[in-house]
């Protein structure tokens, strides 16, 4: 068989509109999303403070200077010092390391695996659908924390095992969610498309329903990385998270912040807010994530 | 002796190579109760005991209203859905009998052009990615540079702009999308495509466009049709032979000017005079000759003759044997006592 080019009669040829470039795209985002714009804003800078944290700050975040034990905020420490007069500017910048790290590999690792188990759920439905989420049902009937501090307490403390500890409980999170989108999608006939074209299932839950649950699976993954920020302050704060003198953000509250916290406020006060920044920055963008990236709400 | 006879090839001239024997086909769908354990309490009878011959080159129409079962028996020659009985024969192979990548390759062969070009293209893929994954999957062509020409050829073949296959189907119109659906069906080479409602959806001008193309694409490709329709006048214009179908069931089988012009089973008669005459005058003075009641649900249909208790030339005997399809002239097929 040969295909000639002779064009079967349509008027349907015709020039195509240029696209907008990314500098006005970028800009749409800040005017449609401005919150979404400073959620992003916010993450920017904790990337950068976790990249660049020798460049910010010339102090040692582990070095203990005891002449300078719980000092105010002033020119020398800009956030002031805690009990063991450790800088609290440099230990927030070199706790985004750890919260960044923490966050974004729990949240990937966690979020993906969901979407792998929520589209193949979905997809394969009937008995494998039905234990399949039999089984994610008794993964959330377990507090996320509870969960979490019973890993920890299984595998030990750790960056490795924070990691898997927090990973764990987001993955039927995030399965439940995108099953049920991706139940909806597989209903749709470029489903069954890619089955008439003799598509592999890998390729078709990988390739085809996949990218379609983009959507909630973008928000999850952006709560997930505030969420997880959280769980770990939570479990360093527990003590069952990363070990002194690792600088963390909810290690930073525990010990000393606390039994200061009416003389020296700074020393629990700014970590707590990089927490809640963190999260909240994380959030807002996940929403505006969402609205940016769903092709159909793209060109209003 | 096979349905369809020698009327498709003494009308038309074409081949004699039987493509695609359906026998006997029937697909019910389970009706479950309960949360853990399901208990069938009732099965929906979509597709009840079909058979039909395609011949290749030929274009075989299947009518009928919504809910009579057209979709589902294209969907089971797709083996979208697995039949519940029945045999689907494709160039005399048995597809029931394939292992999946036996029936991947198979699929190679038979394509599927679908109704709603709004949800059968991916909108996360491109236009070019779309038509070009086929050949990619099927190892086809697996040079990327030569796949981007192939995709080129087929958007032009398909009356698009090759500049288009950097485009997201939601930046295209229906028409333009529906020939997208088209050139992606055509890029594994098929012999037989399925066109499942697949002008329906669109303008009444962009549905002359499309059928139009899909004309010059059976001659210049020597393809054949299952045209699943229900626009009678789209059927009347594109196909060869045509079939009726009532509540899963082949009601008439014969060349399309011979179903248009003399319609023998009484269904099709009240289907023909439900068409619109495009003059008021005429269409107000005439005389109207509607089927009373409701389709009856595929659950239970009626006994006998499944549409006897709609028919207006129904006797006694309609409700108690089931009418088998008779040849009442050559390549005419009819199933009804009466007529």
């Amino acid at each position: 068989m040969t295909v000639t080019t002779e064009n079967l009669g349509s008027p349907d040829i015709e020039a195509l509109p240029e696209r907008d470039s990314l500098i006005v795209r970028c800009w749409n985002l800040v005017r449609r999303q401005p919150l979404g714009a400073a959620g992003l804003l916010f993450i920017a800078i904790m990337t950068v403070m976790a990249f660049g944290a020798e460049v910010l700050t010339s102090i040692n975040p582990e070095e203990q200077m005891f002449e300078h034990m719980l000092e105010a905020p002033s020119w020398e420490f800009l956030l002031g010092t805690d009990n063991f007069g450790r800088d609290i500017w440099t230990r927030i910048i070199y706790g985004a390391r750890t919260a960044m790290l923490v966050g974004f590999f729990a949240a990937f690792f966690g979020s993906v695996i969901g979407l792998m188990l929520g589209v193949g759920s979905a997809y394969f439905g009937g008995k494998i659908d039905l234990i399949f989420q039999r089984v994610m049902d008794i993964f959330l009937a377990f507090p996320s924390i509870i969960m979490a501090l019973a890993v920890v307490s299984v595998l030990g403390t750790g960056l490795q095992n924070v990691i898997i500890a927090i990973m764990l409980p987001m993955i039927p999170q995030c399965a439940r969610v995108v099953r049920s989108s991706a139940l909806s999608i597989r209903e749709i006939p470029y489903v069954d498309a890619a089955r008439a074209l003799g598509y592999s299932h890998g390729r078709i839950i990988l390739r085809h329903m996949s990218p379609n649950v983009m959507a909630p699976f973008l928000i999850m993954f952006t709560s997930f990385v505030g969420q997880a920020i959280l769980a770990e302050a939570s479990l360093s704060y527990l003590g069952l998270g990363v070990q002194e003198p690792i600088p963390a953000w909810g290690l930073m509250l525990q010990g000393g912040a606390e039994e200061y916290a009416e003389s020296a406020p700074w020393a629990a006060v700014f970590p707590g807010l990089a927490i809640t920044f963190a999260v909240f920055a994380f959030n807002l963008f996940g929403d505006a994530v969402r609205d940016v990236l769903d092709p159909k709400l793209r060109s209003r | 002796m096979s349905v369809d006879a020698d009327a498709g090839s003494a009308e038309s001239g074409l081949s004699d190579e039987v493509l695609l024997t359906v026998r006997n086909l029937r697909k019910y769908f389970p009706v479950t109760e309960g949360m853990m354990i399901k208990r069938t309490v009732a099965e929906v009878k979509a597709v009840d005991g079909v058979s039909f011959e395609v011949h290749r080159g030929e274009t075989l129409g299947l009518v009928g209203e919504s809910g009579c079962g057209k979709s589902t028996t294209g969907r089971c020659i797709l083996r979208l859905d697995p039949p519940s009985s029945g045999e689907i024969l494709f160039g005399g192979v048995d597809m029931a009998n394939l292992s999946r990548a036996e029936l991947n390759k198979m699929r190679e062969r038979i394509q599927v052009i679908f109704q709603d070009p709004y949800s059968s293209l991916n909108p996360r893929m491109k236009v070019g990615d779309i038509i070009g994954e086929p050949m990619k999957v099927h190892g086809l062509l697996p040079d990327a540079d030569k796949r981007r020409e192939r995709v080129a050829e087929l958007l032009h073949v398909c009356g698009l702009n090759p500049a288009m296959a950097d485009r997201y189907p939601h930046e295209m119109s229906g028409g333009q999308r529906q020939r997208v659906g088209i050139a992606r069906a055509l890029a594994l080479q098929p012999e037989f495509i399925i066109c499942d409602e697949a002008v329906s959806a669109l303008d009444v001008s962009i549905q002359a466009q499309v059928i139009n193309l899909l004309e010059d694409l059976r001659e210049q490709f020597n393809l054949t049709y299952l045209f699943i329709a229900h626009d009678l006048s789209v059927v009347r214009h594109l196909c060869h032979r045509v079939a009726v179908m009532y509540l899963g069931k082949i009601v008439e089988l014969a060349p399309a000017d011979q179903v248009f012009d003399n319609p023998l089973h009484p269904y099709t008669q009240a289907l023909l005079a439900a068409v619109p005459v495009p003059d008021p005058e005429i269409e107000s003075a005439r005389a109207h000759q509607t089927v009373k009641g409701e389709v009856p649900s595929p659950i239970n249909p009626p006994s006998g003759c499944v549409f006897h208790p709609r028919c207006p030339k129904a006797v006694d005997g309609c409700s108690m044997s089931v009418p088998e399809l008779r040849e009442l002239e050559p390549g005419h097929w009819v199933a009804c006592s009466e007529a």
